[in-house]
């Protein structure tokens, strides 16, 4: 099989299940979050409420596709589209299992680490675009979060990428099935840097505590406040899929990936991203959430210094550890 | 010039936009009366300079129904149920502020039983309506969508308990019209005392855990303390009463003050804050919540026997009739002094020639102009969330 066709099938297949995963995922999300505020979450649609999201999906693609009359029609339009084009355009470089991978890039890092910078734009476009105040307050919000998280985010991303001596994703996981889990040994920069790599995952997905510039207490909905039908579902859509990648990446860089004892590789790559997936709605159904100006002090102030020393850290151990990395 | 001053909340709230920095750009923001967090149907315009808020006007009157007027029309027994929803967070205290006001004005005697009862009935409604307000203001801060509305619908909960034992009581969740001239309509059923303390009980419990997930939560204090800022003096000038006064570090409240009810037998700690920012609001009111409990409990095993009301069985809702005289009548609601002013004149013995209600919201919203300016939309969200205005009551 050619490495086209090869990623043809494997980027449909991941992209499908992604989807169908997201479905599941809201459904869970509702079940989860119901359960921690003592009532039922759906119930009504399917077993156990199982097709709320079907549900969900067929009335919203339903509604009528409103457009300001004032709003910028070509890029209110395209805002959606990039949005969920990229979110799912990071799940190429994923590797799922030693086999199970769109395109194994060399620069995989540097492919996830660009993709997820760049929904910004995206957000940006769909804040601008809108001709809303709501939506271009959470634009702006936006763009001064994406300034903010983006440094840690990187910094924590280096820290295996200097342990592995690769920017391959499959490279990474494959030295730490060699040698341990990141977020194991060495366990002073791998496990701060997990910590490090899930807050700016919350950032960039928009998640309590970091989902400022949606904040639909302060800004009715953010940027999506003028999105309706389909194209609101194409954000609902990205950010999901935004979460879920986050957390499969972060699996593969810090948590070993596929590997794991007894069960095939791909069980426990699903595993721990769910695992993952699960403790960012945990952590979204607990806390309240940052001002912006708050998440903008946290993030220069004490994340990113706390990224430099891991990545200072990361480096003195590879260049000094006995027996040093591969 | 004006928007660097602005910018320390220092704005005097009455210039006219003439009076700002053209070259500042501000954006105008129509915030509600249709928006999430405010409370109702609420509006501020806000003037934005980037996120920071120059200046706020609120607006009123969205949810203006004539209520005072409505009550002119109705006779003295009548009017009752209609004050129920103007605090619909705390009817409770609305009929006992306008009861009380009519038995001045009527020289009615209210036994000794009935007052207790009220007390113990206003006590439980401070708790369930600190509740809802804890639950909302989680909710301003956290969003529908998070860990806000986790802690919103765990409060609904715990005040659900209390509508419970309402209910069981009057027959009815929200709007009692248990209060009547004289004293009480409603006697409490067999067995209430053990309802109550049970009740309070599990919600004791569970106000710790609440004040875990807000007052000692790192988020919650960054995103409260320093935030509207509010000094005693400035919330003395604008006639602001209750908790928000409290936290401005103002020792004032009337059922220690001014005793109405069995307060002159039960004591009230009153909780005072000096911070006057949104944590200490928060903290007073929280404290406020464990003082109603122990207020609870102790009126519960403090109510006597004897009638419950000292009026004679109404007949006719024309029976009652007063020619002369004016009274206004102050008790401290969950939301601070709700004044009840009634004249009466020769022309309609049945009905008040003139009532006015002060209605402790009213006052609390007439600080946003001083304290928003300064602070940024978010800020902006979580001091309305913590003045606790109830619109039913600002517009009547």
């Amino acid at each position: 099989m050619n490495a086209l066709a090869h990623g043809a099938s494997y980027g449909a297949l991941i992209i499908l299940t992604l989807l169908t995963t997201v479905a599941m995922g809201v459904w869970f999300e509702r079940k989860f979050a119901g359960r921690m505020q003592s009532r039922l979450g759906p119930t009504m649609v399917g077993p156990v409420g199982l097709l709320q999201s079907v549900a969900d999906v067929v009335k919203l693609l339903n509604k009528e596709d409103i457009i300001p009359r004032d709003a910028d029609r070509g890029l209110f339009t395209l805002a959606p589209v990039l949005a969920a084009l990229l979110s799912l355009g990071a799940a190429a470089v994923v590797p799922f299992s030693s086999t199970v991978v769109a395109a194994d890039l060399d620069i995989g890092v540097i492919w996830v680490v660009a993709l997820g910078g760049l929904t910004v734009i995206a957000t940006f476009a769909a804040g601008w675009s809108s001709n809303n105040k709501f939506a271009l307050l959470g634009a702006m919000r936006g763009i001064a979060q994406s300034v903010s998280y983006g440094v840690p985010l990187v910094l924590s991303v280096l820290v295996p990428v200097i342990l592995a001596g690769t920017m391959s994703l499959s490279g990474i996981v494959a030295w730490q099935t060699r040698h341990h889990w990141f977020a194991l040994w060495p366990v002073i920069p791998g496990l701060p840097a997990l910590g490090l790599f899930f807050l700016a995952m919350l950032a960039e997905s928009n998640r309590i505590p970091f989902d400022i510039p949606e904040a639909e207490s302060e800004l009715v909905a953010g940027v999506t406040t003028e999105y309706t039908g389909a194209k609101f579902v194409l954000f609902y859509m990205a950010e999901y899929v935004h979460t879920l990648v986050g957390s499969a990446v972060a699996s593969v860089l810090f948590l070993g990936g596929w590997d794991g004892p007894i069960a095939p590789g791909l069980h426990w790559m699903v595993a721990k991203t769910l695992a993952l997936f699960v403790a960012v709605y945990w952590v979204r159904w607990s806390l309240l959430r940052y001002r912006s100006d708050q998440l903008m002090a946290l993030c220069w102030r004490r994340l990113t210094p706390l990224g430099v020393g891991l990545v200072l850290l990361a480096s003195a151990w590879a260049l000094f550890a006995p027996g040093g990395p591969a | 010039m004006q928007t660097q001053s602005a910018r320390r909340g220092r704005v005097d709230p009455h210039l006219s936009m003439r009076d700002y920095d053209p070259e500042a750009d501000l954006m105008l923001l129509h915030f509600g009366p249709q928006h999430p967090s405010t409370h109702g149907v609420f509006r501020m315009d806000l003037h934005l300079d980037g996120e920071v808020v120059v200046k706020a006007t609120p607006y009123l009157g969205y949810l203006h129904r004539a209520v005072e007027k409505l009550c002119e029309r109705l006779t003295y027994v009548q009017q009752t149920p209609v004050v129920d929803k103007n605090d619909y967070v705390a009817p409770m205290t609305n009929e006992q502020a306008l009861n009380m006001a009519f038995e001045k004005l009527l020289n009615v005697e209210v036994p000794r039983r009935a007052r207790w009862v009220r007390t113990l009935f206003a006590e439980l409604q401070r708790i369930a309506s600190h509740l809802l307000w804890l639950g909302t203001f989680a909710l301003d801060l956290g969003g529908a969508l998070g860990g806000g509305s986790t802690l919103f619908i765990h409060t609904f909960r715990e005040r659900e308990l209390i509508l419970d034992l309402f209910e069981e009581v009057t027959g009815a969740r929200f709007h009692y019209n248990t209060h009547t001239l004289g004293g009480n309509r409603h006697d409490l059923p067999a067995g209430f005392d053990v309802k109550v303390k049970a009740a309070l009980a599990e919600i004791e419990a569970r106000l710790d855990g609440y004040e875990t997930m807000t007052l000692h939560n790192s988020i919650f204090v960054a995103r409260t303390r320093g935030v509207g800022v509010l000094d005693g003096e400035l919330a003395l000038e604008l006639g602001i009463t209750g908790p928000i006064l409290r936290a401005s570090g103002v020792d004032h409240d009337l059922r220690r003050d001014a005793p109405y009810g069995a307060y002159d037998e039960l004591k009230v700690r009153v909780a005072v804050e000096q911070g006057g920012d949104c944590y200490a609001r928060a903290k007073v009111r929280v404290a406020e919540m464990r003082d109603s409990i122990r207020l609870v409990r102790e009126a519960i095993e403090g109510v006597p026997e004897g009638p419950l009301c000292g009026f004679k069985p109404i007949r006719l809702v024309g029976q009652v009739k007063a020619t002369a005289g004016q009274v206004y009548v102050a008790i401290e609601t969950p939301r601070g002094e709700l004044g009840t002013f009634v004249i009466a004149s020769p022309d309609n013995p049945t009905a008040p020639h003139r009532l006015k209600i002060r209605s402790p919201s009213l006052h609390a919203l007439s600080a946003i102009p001083y304290i928003v300016p300064g602070a940024t939309v978010s800020d902006a969200v979580a001091i309305l969330g913590s003045l606790d205005p109830i619109m039913g009551e600002v517009d009547r």
